[in-house]
């Protein structure tokens, strides 16, 4: 039989036969980690952002000084410039001390904690109150859709940042004077989460109208499933996609919304100072020559929302195959 | 209904759909109201252990139904006993889950039918958790054995759909329907997304499905030759109503009504070579407007005047007691 | 028929590279067509057939390619042709009609304007000529009162019309070849019916060849003169229709008409062919159906069969095979 010469050969190519394949196995042959190896651009991003989250949750083991301590400034080390030992005191300060001496680059590590502590726990509210909402729009419908629809309608007609200062305002009056500055972190975040919440229900609505048209949500009925388990069971983890790319720009938005508004003064107060604190407190030594307190806390804004955008950008293509 | 009752009853099952544009159009275009009888007077009785077939095009209603009769959906009238029992009227909730056990349904689409992020034996056994069927730790086992019994491997449950083809997704969505021990299965459309060669696997696993579990079918198709290949009984749909019913053979040896022989012989033949079918005048009316009297008279080739004017009741023919609504049918 | 074919496909290789490796849904397909003849390629989703077609118009979408093989029409080959001639040659020497008819027609311009705008882009005929000929093609297909509803937008014809609009934009070139890929899936079967008629008449009437693409043997069994059965990108099977569908050779073609239900002859158990197409990543050594056919043996699981003539139509299968007469019935069926 082997005689026989191979009339049909050719050189079909070969794949190996597949089998079961463990969680690791198709996480490593996804189209997501293929994309990100081969994008320099969302790799240096994803690290930007790693060594930032990281240097925010361990400023106080990395912060050459403690700047909140009173106790630990000293007034003369006020003005030093980066990289140059003081003049007086001889301490060395990497990125400089600001006017009271306290050094920059550990207000930075303390200020980037606060911003991402903000950003992160207000784009959790909102993820939350948007999920369940957009879930419950789409899902239940009827006028439970509309009322949830024309409040998200009215408040995109204002901008969010806007929205954000106006229940800040609200929750400040509402707080007595003496518990103020320990509570404006939490007034932040949630004036913050109420004012982007709209875009993730807006989503989650979309998807979740698609979703409940498939015939595995019919099965759930034919079963008895309430409502609820339907809901959060079947149609939430089928919508994460969306829910996810959403999340990730809202963070870069929240850290940004929670910059300008310690930047105008009405969010964090002088005892905590996120990144734009420090940036409002920079401004006003910019013209006298002192460019470093300013310069500093900017970049690593910049660099933290950069990063969060970019990766969100790259997030949402990679989720969402029609737009490649 | 002397005797045994038959396991499922449609009786003069009707849905109308409100298909008005918003309240607000229509006062500025000054419009009516709109409704779309999608299902109008349908009566079928299924024998324990027996198949009904519903074939129609689009626009006859045939999914319509096949929702009604599982629960999924209302009729704006008609009822739907399932041993005598309305389906409808069962306000206790105990007493609802018991006959929804008894009820189950197998989708079109292998693709949406089952939940893409869940593994395939969380899929199958979903129906035994939410019944309560079993103590949590026999489950896996039941499972397994449900796997077996529709064709697929036991370790097929630890993947997720999107590993399997379209044949294996609907022979897991049968696992599903088996679960819960089900009497009576409404298939929709269950192979109309598949290829050939694999159709016929799904069909004959379902035939052998209805004997080892004594299964009642009611089983949704366009294709008539599946339907033929499936049924003891056929409902034949034109724009939501049944214009006849009849066992297979009666049906297929001696259609009586014009749309049945024009279905017929529409539909293309494998051993037809270079035939051209009889071509038949025009298409599916709006089902929102439908034509007046019997709504097939302007395609049919027989319409005299009172089938413009009056609607066709249904008349029972000869011994095998067809029944057929159609003003010329005679014999 | 002695004239050369109008159309002759020559060992055609599509292929797309992916990151796991290159794929080939198309792998040595070869046929030829002849003016007025009506060719059907069937086979089940996976088997190549849809891209055979986007291959011979020069569709195929990148990264995938042609990758060996010639394309010839009246002669000429058409495969390796700069987008720009092949522009010519699309639409106007061969013509395609899609599954959808909606995707085909632009919703926001009248018929008559895509008529009259494919009419002029081939044709050197004035605003009025053109316009008449619009009329006259969608008379000639079969649309009612066509002179008032030229001006009409697609949304406001049925299904089965604006399939009827969408073959009459195909013919208005007057093309030599049509390739019509599923054309009735979508459409109710009395449609179907009612345009499969239609192809017939105009292909008889106008000499256009017709590629006729689709999974349903029935269709096929009616419409076409001869017919070529795929699998996983190869031609198993290929001959006059009659004589492939009533006396199949191939142990596929065979299965497959075996499982195909009908509504006429006597009722027996379909018979199935176990498991379903391989997928393109992991086509079996040898012959491709070698997993799923009862009568394989060993040279099936070595080598590719290639097309050898068997009863009138021509067949890929090792069974056929002159060197292997004596043994299959030996050894056959238990390897």
């Amino acid at each position: 039989m082997d005689t026989q010469i191979p009339k049909g050969a050719s050189a079909r190519p070969e794949f190996k036969e597949t089998v079961a394949k463990t969680t690791w196995q198709r996480w490593a042959q996804s189209d997501i980690w293929h994309s990100y190896k081969s994008s320099p651009v969302i790799i240096v991003s994803s690290l930007t952002f790693a060594v930032l989250v990281l240097g925010a949750i361990f400023s106080p083991l990395l912060s050459p000084y403690t700047p909140f301590d009173p106790s630990s400034l000293n007034l003369m080390n006020g003005f030093t410039k980066p990289m140059t030992a003081n003049e007086f005191t001889g301490d060395y300060f990497l990125l400089g001390t600001d006017d009271q001496g306290r050094d920059v680059l550990s207000t930075i590590l303390f200020g980037l904690r606060i911003s991402l502590f903000v950003g992160v726990v207000a784009v959790l509210f909102a993820m939350t109150l948007g999920v369940v909402l957009g879930l419950l729009s789409g899902y239940v419908g009827g006028w439970i859709d509309g009322v949830i629809m024309r409040i998200a309608d009215i408040q995109m007609t204002f901008p969010s940042i806007m929205v954000a200062m106006l229940l800040y305002g609200i929750g400040k009056g509402l707080i007595p004077p003496d518990l103020r500055d320990e509570m404006a972190i939490w007034v932040l975040i949630i004036s913050i989460g109420l004012s982007e919440w709209v875009q993730f229900a807006r989503t989650v609505r979309g998807a979740t109208l698609v979703e409940r048209q498939k015939e595995y949500v019919q099965a759930g009925h034919l079963i008895g499933l309430t409502r609820w388990s339907i809901m959060l069971r079947h149609i939430l983890p089928n919508v994460t996609g969306p829910i996810l790319v959403i999340a990730t720009i809202s963070l870069a938005l929240a850290i940004i919304a929670e910059a300008t508004l310690s930047f105008l003064g009405v969010g964090a107060p002088k005892t905590q100072p996120s990144l734009g604190t420090l940036i409002n407190v920079g401004r006003q030594y910019i013209l006298s020559g002192e460019w470093w307190i300013l310069l500093f806390p900017s970049l690593t804004l910049l660099a933290l929302a950069l990063s969060v955008n970019l990766f969100g950008d790259w997030l949402r293509d990679v989720l969402n195959p029609k737009l490649r | 209904m002397s005797g045994d009752t038959p396991l499922i009853q449609a009786r003069d099952l009707s849905a109308v759909f409100d298909v008005s544009k918003p309240w607000l159009n229509r006062m500025l275009a000054m419009e009516q109201k709109r409704f779309l009888t999608a299902v109008d007077t349908v009566d079928f009785d299924i024998p324990k252990g027996k198949t009904f077939a519903l074939v129609g095009e689009s626009g006859s209603g045939k999914s319509t139904i096949g929702r009604m009769i599982v629960g999924l959906q209302k009729p704006t009238t008609g009822q739907v006993l399932i041993d005598g029992q309305n389906l409808f009227s069962i306000t206790n909730e105990k007493q609802k889950l018991a006959m929804r056990r008894r009820i189950q349904m197998i989708f079109q689409s292998p693709y949406a039918s089952l939940n893409p992020r869940w593994r395939v034996k969380h899929i199958i056994g979903e129906p035994v958790r939410a019944f309560n069927l079993l103590p949590s730790g026999e489950i896996d086992k039941r499972v397994e054995e449900l796997l077996d019994q529709v064709g697929l491997a036991k370790s097929d449950g630890e993947k997720f759909p999107h590993e399997f083809s379209g044949g294996q997704r609907q022979r897991i969505a049968i696992a599903r329907a088996l679960a819960s021990n089900p009497e009576f299965i409404v298939c929709d459309e269950p192979t109309s997304a598949l290829d050939v060669s694999v159709q016929s696997q799904v069909l004959n696993l379902m035939k052998a499905l209805q004997r080892e579990l004594g299964l009642t079918y009611l089983f949704i198709s366009h294709d008539l030759s599946v339907i033929r290949y499936m049924a003891d009984q056929i409902g034949v749909l034109y724009l939501g109503r049944l214009v006849e019913v009849a066992d297979r053979d009666t049906l297929f040896d001696n259609p009586r009504h014009p749309y049945t022989r024009m279905l017929m012989d529409a539909a293309p033949h494998i051993d037809a070579f270079g035939r051209t079918a009889e071509i038949v005048s025009g298409e599916i009316p709006d089902p929102i407007n439908k034509p007046s009297g019997c709504s097939f008279h302007p395609r049919c080739e027989l319409t005299a005047d009172q089938c413009r004017r009056e609607r066709p009741e249904v008349r029972v023919f000869g011994p095998e007691k067809a029944r057929v609504a159609c003003h010329l049918c005679t014999a | 028929m002695s004239n050369s074919p109008l159309l002759q496909v020559s060992d055609l290789i599509v292929e797309f590279p992916t990151r796991s490796g290159v794929l080939r849904p198309v792998d040595r397909v070869g046929f030829d067509v002849r003016a007025g003849e009506i060719v059907g390629l069937v086979g089940e989703s996976g088997a190549g057939k849809s891209m055979c077609g986007s291959a011979i118009i020069g569709l195929i979408d990148r990264p995938g390619r042609i990758s060996g093989g010639e394309i010839r029409l009246n002669g000429e080959r058409i495969d390796n042709l700069p987008e720009e001639r092949l522009r010519h040659i699309r639409g106007k020497r061969i013509a395609m009609v899609f599954q959808d008819p909606l995707t085909s027609l632009n919703p926001l311009m009248t018929v008559g304007q895509q008529l009259i705008q494919t009419i002029r882009t081939h044709l050197p005929l004035s605003a009025n000529d053109a316009r008449a000929r619009a009329i006259g093609l969608l008379e000639e297909v079969g649309i009612p009162a066509a002179a008032a509803r030229i001006d009409a937008y697609p949304h406001q014809f049925s299904g089965g019309m604006r399939q009827r609009v969408v073959i009459a934009l195909a013919l208005a070139a007057e093309p030599e070849l049509i390739i019509a890929d599923e054309p009735t899936t979508a459409l109710d079967v009395s449609v179907q019916a009612q345009i499969m008629a239609l192809l017939k008449r105009l292909c008889r009437e106008r000499g256009t060849a017709v590629i006729l693409i689709t999974h349903d043997m029935g269709v096929i069994a009616e419409t076409t003169d001869r017919v070529a059965v795929l699998y996983a990108g190869r031609i198993a099977e290929i001959g006059p229709t009659r004589n492939v569908l009533s006396t199949p050779s191939h142990p596929y073609t065979v299965g497959l008409m075996a499982s195909t239900p009908s509504t006429t002859g006597s009722l027996h158990t379909l018979s199935q062919i176990p498991g379903s197409m391989p997928n393109l990543r992991a086509i079996p050594k040898g012959c491709a159906f070698n997993a799923r056919c009862g009568k394989a043996f060993s040279p099936c699981f070595q080598d590719i069969p290639v097309l050898e003539p068997v009863e009138g139509s021509e067949v890929a299968c090792w069974l056929y095979d002159p060197a292997y007469q004596n043994t299959k019935e030996t050894s056959g069926a238990s390897e």
